[in-house]
């Protein structure tokens, strides 16, 4: 809503207040004003409305006209640049000694040898600002209404000294969508008086009734029908203010009939609308619902297909209009038009919702249908546009306009108490300071001690219970004013659960061992939407959610796996020359095996990370190492350490990984996630280098984790360490070697560590060499060798019959 | 006897001064108090002499072997001490060259803007709640009073999966969740961290996806004073001591009285600049008392219950603490971004 100071001082005087401190007031008061615009940025001086009398062409100079000005006192002979001057237009003169916006001032000059005693305006010379200048005055100078006197000034002409409030209205203050409205908030608040308009009219001896009559089908939809004849209306342009105010409203002059029902609409927040009585073409008017595809063109032209939720006015046959979204074209005011019925009505929000958001056609009046318009002011406003009508287009009203009233007058009861109020604020207000803010809101209620019932007067629509009124109280008493306390109540110590505290450790621990953490979409593409997808995932048949409505392509589809969006981060990385990443990513994927959704998806906290470029740089030493499958995995394994859960890692085949480099993990035989290297190809395609990533189920591995730290005695006597190197085929794992020995029932071993992998020289084809280190220990003894021999003796033969090993010697 | 004794006392000390290496001092040792060394075969010649002199001579000779072990004890610190000093000047190494880095991360800035909120909040006793981010109309919208059709829903233009499933756009719903799961039972003091979704376009000032912390405490007797008092504590931790702050009354369905909380402004300390456009004042968070249907839907009488909440962007909070102009910073994960933010 954009307010016009000047046309706001017709209700409220608002002082010496600066439009700056009223905006300020306003907006602590709980509107907030977003902007405050100048009409005219500076003042101009000594700029008057000029007759031009007479306009040649400049003798020297094509584009240039000679013109002889009349400005009340002199005549001035003025050379212009502009096109669309012409001899017998009023225009406004910067005089010379005149000082227009950016300190320009005018001199007699000499232009192309012939002088020029001043300058013709147009308004963004005279410092309007553009956004206030319609379309059809952009170009060239101003032309006034021919009625302006000759030599006035031309601030208060154009309005050039008012400033406009932008207000950033909330939906439940629909009220200050009507100046009437917001001149109740500026009283309230000022504690000043209110001057409302005088809407008399003068009515010819001539009853309505003998033109039209009017019927409502469903009152529910349309609680008021007014219809006001108007005759011998004479088309025209509004007058000069009236066209400044709606322009400083943000809504272009038209003609006097549209411009009077557009000025009622915002004055009284009610929107209106002019058929042509003749081309109405009866002498009835029906509201009802629209036939199932019943057609209407619409004033914009466009012929709409109707449903029979829209709300149509009627001539009894056809529709002549859409009810409270669009006039039809059938019915339009024209330049030849003569009678008018005028429409002041109130329909039903939701059916007007629903019908101007399904045609795409949001206009200031079905906005304030939508949010609820003042019913006790229809026909007050219907009464403004008759007297504004009989005023400025010297139309002829008519007795007892035809009305179909089933308006619920019955003005809403809120009972509240002081102690009440005090206590939901926390203030010490007293029941005086209440009687005196609700006369300034202009409420009416009555008070038995400290107990109120207050009348809730219909413009405002938002109040309807006990706390509606503590804002009220609140926000005219003052926010600034309530006091700063902590809640009294006992307390209570505060504190995550377990497994945030588990997250929050996880990412410390990432981050201390090197990896950034990265945010990326929940929402991807199609194509990356089926990548990298966890074997656990996979195995519970997910269906890809798609959002039916998606903003753009790239963010279409609910993720199944962090990694393919945090992998765009590394190539967008990469393209900015940034090639050494090493991120991880904690969210949710959202997994439903559902193709049609019916319920909310599972969603399943992840662990990811994506590696790659270098890891660490020694530079003058030369010594670097660069991201691979151990540097991930040992930061894998660490975790699983941290968390002090035991991990297997199993070689797998996963799609989009590297078929050789890729392995699954398990905690005590659950799949927990996956790790390996990008698949090449894959890698190609979205512009990385080699890359390395990890996907771990957050869910099940936090549900694994136990709490279970204890203390174990530290061991009094000292380990043996035996190293062995056996010879085995290329395809045995070091690991299963390593468990095989710890799983065996041999005494003494208590761990075993893999320290050499050799192929190569000296070893026949197809076989490599696993060298381990065997570390025995007893709790209670010192170990003979004798004993570790024995032991290291069966550890050898157990691994020769298992896997076919010999000894390296 | 004695002038042998003497003069060999003499000879070795004045070798003992000359030498300079450890090996030779060790080759003295040998020569003079060996077995086979020069103080031995004097004394050899202690048989000749009478049962008077041996003592003297015994004991005069015990007195030459400590005096030249001495001697060479004290050759032997000083060489070693050289020897160490020159050791040590061999060792010195440019302390300037660069240490070999250790690769540390660190957290993205939302998360960490999101942790110093949560601890603030854990002091002030209330406990950190997360729902899901695929929400149902019902949560999103009706249980917080914003009934199917309520022109409020227009402030929220939403992502959604079917006529009853969406993007959540709001960390609220959790609210709804929370009073529902504790039935009535008192306190309830929560805050919800969360990714939420709206249909805008990405650009400077907007993202489809963003983040936000919702607050609620419910309890008996809650004041909309407690609420200025804790978004007052709030922001002075989290903007600095010297802010102030300012309510100003707004509209949120779920809440009446609603409030918009403002800090003023860093850059100009309210007198009015570019960055809180003239006004002295920078929006920062929605807040209110809960809507007493709120309550009820949720299971609370709001006769006797009362309570606040709050929601903040930490999006909008890292951009105004930090100063970055660009919201999609955020979500691009340039790695010279998040490292900006990597210093305690």
């Amino acid at each position: 809503m954009l307010v016009s100071l000047n046309w706001l001082k017709n209700y409220v005087d608002y002082g010496a207040l600066t439009p700056e401190e009223l905006g300020e007031l306003i907006t602590k008061s709980g509107i907030e004003v977003d902007g405050i615009h100048h009409v005219a940025a500076e003042k101009s001086e000594q700029v008057v409305v000029g007759y031009v009398q007479s306009c040649e062409p400049h003798p020297n100079a094509d584009r240039l006209s000679l013109c002889q000005v009349d400005v009340g006192d002199e005549v001035l002979q003025i050379v212009c640049g502009a096109p669309n001057v012409q001899a017998g237009q009023k225009v406004a003169v910067a005089k010379p000694g005149a000082v227009l916006p950016g300190n320009f001032k005018i001199k007699k000059v000499k232009l192309r040898g012939v002088e020029s005693n001043g300058m013709i305006c147009s308004l963004a010379e005279l410092g309007v600002d553009e956004a206030f200048i319609p379309a059809d005055m952009a170009e060239g100078i101003y032309v006034f209404p021919e009625d302006v006197e000759v030599g006035e000034s031309v601030e208060a002409l154009l309005n050039l000294n008012d400033a406009i409030l932008d207000f950033d209205l909330t939906p439940n203050r629909a009220d200050c969508l009507s100046m009437l409205g917001v001149a109740y908030e500026v009283s309230a608040i000022l504690d000043v008086p209110l001057n409302l308009p005088d809407v008399s009219v003068t009515t010819i001896d001539e009853k309505t009734s003998d033109y039209t009559t009017v019927a409502v089908e469903d009152p529910k939809l349309t609680p008021y029908y007014g219809a006001f004849i108007i005759k011998d209306v004479e088309i025209k342009p509004s007058p000069l203010w009236m066209r400044n105010y709606l322009m400083a409203a943000g809504i272009r002059p038209i003609n006097n009939v549209v411009d009077i029902t557009n000025y009622v609409l915002i004055e009284y927040g009610q929107p209106l609308h002019a058929f042509d009585y003749d081309r109405v073409g009866t002498k009835e008017i029906l509201v009802r619902n629209a036939k199932e595809n019943e057609t209407i063109v619409t004033l914009d032209g466009q012929e709409r297909t109707l449903k029979a939720e829209d709300l149509v006015i009627t001539n009894g046959e056809e529709p002549i209009a859409l009810a409270g979204v669009m006039g039809g074209a059938n019915s339009e005011v024209t330049d030849e038009t003569k009678t008018i019925l005028l429409e002041a009505a109130l329909f039903d929000p939701f059916t007007i919702r629903k019908t101007a958001q399904r045609l795409g056609l949001r206009s200031e009046a079905s906005n304030r249908f939508e949010k609820g318009i003042d019913p006790s002011r229809v026909k007050e406003a219907g009464m403004r546009a008759c007297q504004l009508l009989q005023k400025y287009a010297n139309g002829k009203v008519l007795m007892d306009p035809a009305i179909v009233d089933h308006i619920d007058r019955q003005e809403k009861i809120v009972t509240m108490n002081t102690m009440a109020i005090n206590n939901r604020l926390g203030t010490n207000i007293s029941t005086d300071e209440i009687k005196d803010i609700l006369r300034r809101l202009q409420f009416n209620f009555e008070v038995d001690q400290d107990d109120f019932s207050v009348s809730i007067p219909t413009r405002r629509g938002d109040i309807t219970i006990f706390e509606d009124m503590v804002e009220e109280v609140a926000r005219i008493y003052g926010y600034d004013n309530l006091p700063y306390t902590l809640p009294e109540n006992a307390s209570r110590p505060g504190g995550f659960t377990k497994e945030q505290s588990l997250k929050r450790a996880i990412k410390q621990y990432l981050q201390s061992v090197g990896l950034t953490e990265a945010i990326t979409y929940s929402l991807t593409s199609e194509e990356l939407v089926s990548k990298l997808i966890s074997p656990d995932i996979q195995s519970e048949d997910v269906q890809p959610i798609a959002l039916p409505m998606p903003m753009s392509e790239d963010h279409k589809f609910l993720r199944l796996s962090i990694l393919p969006e945090l992998l765009k981060t590394l190539a967008y990385n990469r393209a900015r020359k940034e090639t050494d990443i090493a991120y991880y990513e904690l969210g949710s994927v959202f997994l439903s095996n559902e193709t049609t959704l019916t319920k909310q998806p599972k969603e399943n906290l992840r662990l990811a990370g994506a590696l790659t470029g270098t890891w660490t740089e020694h530079k003058w030493r030369q010594e670097k190492v660069t991201v691979d499958f151990y540097i991930v995995k040992g930061i894998v394994e660490g975790l699983f350490q941290f968390l002090n859960l035991p991990v297997v890692f199993k070689q797998a085949t996963i799609n989009d990984l590297h078929p050789g480099r890729c392995a699954t993990l398990h905690v005590h035989d659950q799949l927990v996630g996956f790790i390996g290297q990008l698949h090449p190809m894959v890698a190609k395609q979205m512009d990385l280098g080699d890359t390395f990533v990890f996907d771990l189920n957050m869910e099940t591995i936090l549900a694994l984790h136990e709490d279970k730290l204890a203390y174990k005695q530290i061991p009094r006597y000292p380990s043996v360490v035996r190293d062995v190197a056996f010879v085995v085929d290329q395809d045995i794992q070091a690991n299963d070697i390593k468990m095989s020995i710890e799983t065996s029932d041999i005494p003494y071993v208590t761990e075993v560590d893999i320290f050499d992998v050799y192929t190569g020289e000296h070893l026949p084809e197809n076989k490599k060499s696993l060298a381990y280190s065997i570390h025995f220990q007893d709790p209670e003894q010192t170990l003979t060798d004798e004993v570790v021999d024995d032991a290291f003796e069966k550890i050898v033969e157990l691994i020769s019959n298992t896997y076919n090993a010999t000894i390296r010697s | 006897m004695q002038d042998q004794l003497a003069s060999l006392q003499e000879e070795a000390l004045a070798k003992v001064e000359e030498v300079s290496s450890l090996d030779e001092l060790q080759q003295l040792n040998v020569t003079y108090l060996g077995r086979k060394g020069s103080l031995t075969s004097v004394l050899r010649g202690m048989g000749k002499l009478s049962p008077e002199e041996r003592p003297v001579i015994g004991q005069l000779a015990n007195k030459v072997r400590e005096t030249i072990t001495q001697a060479i004890e004290a050759k032997k610190a000083t060489i070693e001490a050289e020897l160490l000093e020159h050791q040590l000047a061999e060792e010195t190494i440019d302390v300037t060259l660069p240490g070999r880095p250790v690769q540390v991360g660190g957290s993205h800035i939302l998360t960490a803007v999101i942790e110093e909120i949560e601890d603030l909040f854990i002091g002030l006793g209330y406990e950190v709640r997360e729902g899901p981010e695929v929400e149902t109309d019902y949560y999103n919208f009706e249980a917080l009073n914003l009934p199917k059709g309520h022109p409020a829903r227009d402030m929220q233009d939403s992502f959604y999966l079917t006529n009853e499933l969406l993007l959540r756009t709001h960390t609220s719903p959790v609210q709804a969740r929370t009073m529902e799961e504790l039935k009535g039972r008192e306190p309830v003091r929560m805050i919800c961290p969360g990714k939420v979704y709206r249909r805008d376009s990405d650009d400077a000032t907007h993202s489809h996806q963003f983040t936000q912390i919702e607050g609620l405490y419910v309890d008996k007797n809650v004041r909309m004073s407690d609420l200025k008092g804790t978004l007052d504590q709030f922001a002075k931790k989290i903007f600095g001591e010297d802010r102030e702050i300012r309510l100003r009354p707004s509209f949120f369905p779920f809440t009446e009285p609603s409030v918009e909380m403002d800090i003023s402004c860093k850059v100009c300390s309210g007198k009015g600049c570019s960055v809180c456009k003239q006004t002295g004042w920078i929006e920062i968070l929605g807040a209110g008392m809960v809507h007493p249907k709120v309550l009820e839907m949720a299971g609370y009488d709001s006769k006797v219950y009362s309570g606040f909440a709050f929601g903040m962007g930490p999006d909008r909070i890292a951009m105004l603490k930090y100063g970055i102009d660009d919201i999609r910073q955020f979500y691009l994960n340039d790695i010279r971004f998040l490292q900006q933010f990597h210093h305690a």
